[in-house]
């Protein structure tokens, strides 16, 4: 067994744990972006090409016109139930990344319309495609974790992980967070799209001498410059980059502390 | 869109490595240096980590890199394990930072099992400590074999190589009452950087190589060639199949294999291994999250908790021995547990039969109760029968996790 197939073996395990836990009260997260598109691509193996529950992309209306296409795409293309979720509510009231602090805006358009969808479908657990090397907090990551009504997390007395045993001890209005690819890093994704052929959105891509590292929202994402056109390009590039992936991410410059605020809240 | 396939290089498995030892021994502090000494830190973690020192009045206070969490920093402890990647000259490792305090040993488990070699921190101030015992014992239980010992803080018993060799020998006694002994002992100071990645002026009388190289030369080989087992994780019906999932535990199978299902013990043959995107594949082998279909099986048998085994086949009954830890709450003799093992899980109970706590393997406790922290040798009762190995052989059958009130709460292997 290779490195890579090591690794989709954790993954696929994991999902399985998680659908045999909680079928029918189970959905996954997708943001569109590179990982949870690889997480979704890995629940297709889990499951030989069908993927059984939801996938849910939060909408804060203000993703890249690339996104949307990309998104549609796939769900034709893979034939699955997509729930389009956005906080109507606070969209209306004209809530956006310009009108304070960008950790408002988050917890509103995303957190919040996270919160609402979970809450009106009544899921018991949700997939997320976080990394460990995303963030000091990440490191500190579960595969199984989990979230209470106020989707808090409760990071210094999270539950002992040994050995492939996956709490999943449910008290009322709980629910999970399951992070079946915890273990890849930002350069394991791109070997793996590449090995895979998994489709990612062009946005990663080198255009006019820069691309986006990571994507999000079109006001707080900012390319850097690169050349790298293609997967194997981009590899090339992260083999040698010392700069970390969310360099580009406004919403992370506001506080050292903006993550663990983000996370705790229960934000993706 | 299309892109061209990889041409097949041969990509490094990632050695993961668990920092062990005693609180404030310098765990998290060796680990963000390890980064920093071999420039893997990325600039803006290092960046965040200056200024957390500077707002919590430190100076650059490398365990910052690991302890993220702000009530780590301003209590300088480390409460959650965490893991990070970097790489050495020779490969890349996942380095497991592990929390000291004994109100956290849940964590540190929770790390160590991810590891395959372990460092036991000792500070050369304090000398060999309450959790450097338990966290040794704990490492022979989750069957880690090579751990390295780092005498660490030799600046602040001013480089001297007779307190080195004092705590070298304490440090080799403790491991060997644990059946361990060290790859290494090496001096080092983890805040100055002295013998981490190069040799370190402030220690002449050296001939130890840096902790580096030591770890590069750690090497450990997966047990492939085992007895076959697969416990089934879940059945899923596809076109009209019964498609059995789980993870090769240990060996390997092909289409035509008989295997027993275990406990019941009937025979079936295996027919198809299904993969994705791939619709069969010629073999499953240690390791792989695949699918089986079975020929002359009894539907009714194969549920999630079967075993399908063949070659020499594994044990199975109601009452085990066994050696377990408690990290969460307390468990009073009798009380009911749920015992899980690979994918099976059954209700049962322990009896427990010594006590003890590793941090004073020779002082026996009472037998009625047993709490974080503590070990015991015990006998476990189950209401099903239950298939297992012995851990020496085949790890992943041989270890189980114990649920007290649904909570994961404490671990053990079969004896
Ligand atoms: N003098 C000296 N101090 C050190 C050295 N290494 C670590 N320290 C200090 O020891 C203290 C504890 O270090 P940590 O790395 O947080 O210890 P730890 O083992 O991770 O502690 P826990 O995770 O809470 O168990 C910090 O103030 C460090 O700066 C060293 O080599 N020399
Ligand atoms: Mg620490």
């Amino acid at each position: 067994m290779d490195y890579y197939q090591a690794l989709e073996s954790k993954s696929v395990y994991v999902i399985r744990e998680a659908y045999q836990k909680f079928n029918g009260r189970i959905a996954m997260l997708w943001s569109v972006g590179k990982d949870s598109t690889t997480l979704l691509w890995l629940v297709r193996k889990a499951f030989f090409g069908e993927i059984p529950f939801p996938v849910i992309h939060i909408d804060t209306s203000y993703k890249f016109p690339e996104m949307y296409e990309f998104r549609d795409r796939l769900a034709k293309e893979w034939g699955f139930e997509l729930i389009v979720a956005s906080n109507d509510h606070q969209l209306a009231q004209g809530m956006g990344p310009s009108t304070g602090m960008k950790l408002d805006c988050c917890t509103e358009l995303k957190t919040n319309a996270l919160k609402q969808v979970v809450e009106r479908h009544g899921f018991q657990s949700i997939l997320l495609g976080i990394r460990r090397d995303e963030h000091g907090i990440r490191a500190k990551e579960r595969y199984f974790s989990p979230r209470d009504a106020e989707f808090q997390w409760d990071y210094e007395n999270q539950p002992a992980e040994v050995w492939d045993q996956y709490n999943s001890f449910l008290r009322e209005d709980e629910h999970y967070r399951i992070h079946p690819i915890l273990h890849f890093t930002e350069l394991d994704i791109w070997r793996y799209v590449q090995r895979e052929n998994i489709p990612i959105v062009d946005l990663y891509r080198s255009n006019n001498g820069a691309r986006y590292r990571s994507i999000g929202c079109v006001p707080c994402c900012s390319p850097v410059p690169s050349q790298a056109s293609t997967v194997a390009e981009i590899i090339a590039e992260l083999e040698t980059s010392t700069q970390s992936e969310r360099a580009g991410r406004a919403q992370d410059k506001e506080n050292l502390y903006t993550m663990q605020k983000l996370r705790s809240l229960g934000y993706m | 869109m299309q892109q061209t396939p990889m041409v097949e290089e041969q990509i490094q498995s990632v050695f993961p490595i668990v920092i062990t030892g005693h609180v404030d021994h310098g765990k998290s502090t060796l680990v963000g240096r390890l980064l920093y000494d071999t420039g893997t830190l990325q600039s803006e973690r290092y960046q965040e980590m200056v200024q957390s020192s500077c707002e919590t009045s430190r100076e650059d206070e490398f365990a910052f890199v690991l302890d993220a969490f702000e009530e780590e920093r301003r209590r300088g402890i480390t409460i959650d394990t965490s893991q990070i990647f970097f790489s050495s000259k020779l490969r890349p490792y996942v380095i497991i930072d592990t929390p000291g305090h004994r109100e956290f040993i849940r964590n540190m488990v929770t790390g160590a099992c991810y590891a395959k070699a372990a460092v036991l921190l000792v500070d050369a101030t304090e000398g060999v400590q309450e959790q450097t015992y338990r966290h040794a014992w704990l490492l022979s239980i989750v069957g880690i074999r090579d751990v390295c010992v780092a005498v660490n803080k030799m600046d602040a018993v001013g480089y001297r190589e007779e307190r080195f060799q004092e705590l070298r020998t304490s440090a080799e006694a403790l491991l060997e009452k644990f059946g361990l002994s060290p790859s290494a002992v090496v001096p080092i100071s983890a805040r100055h950087g002295d013998n981490i990645v190069g040799p370190s002026d402030n220690m002449p009388w050296c001939r130890i190589a840096p902790l580096m190289d030591v770890l590069d030369n750690l090497h450990y080989t997966p047990i492939e060639e085992g007895a076959f087992r697969f416990p089934v994780q879940d059945v899923y019906q596809k076109s009209g199949e019964r498609i059995l999932v789980g993870r090769v535990e240990s060996g390997s199978v092909r289409p035509g294999d008989k295997v027993r299902l275990l406990p019941r013990g009937d025979q079936a043959t295996v027919e198809k291994i299904l993969s994705f995107p791939e619709e069969c594949a010629p073999c499953a082998r240690y390791g792989e999250a695949v699918g089986l279909t079975l020929s002359g099986a009894d539907a009714a048998v194969t549920a999630r908790g079967t075993v399908l085994a063949h070659g020499e086949l594994p044990r199975h009954g109601s009452s085990f021995a066994a050696t377990i830890f408690w990290f969460f709450g307390e468990y009073s003799d009798g009380d009911a547990v749920t015992i899980r093992c690979a994918t099976q899980a059954v209700e049962g109970t322990i009896a427990l039969r010594q006590v003890f706590d590793p941090a004073q393997p020779e002082a026996e406790l009472p037998c009625d109760l047993i709490c974080v922290g503590e070990a015991a040798h015990c006998t476990i009762e189950t209401r099903g029968d239950l298939v297992c190995d012995d851990p020496s052989l085949l790890p992943e059958m041989g270890r189980f996790v114990v649920e007290h009130d649904g909570i994961p709460a404490g671990a053990g292997i079969f004896r």
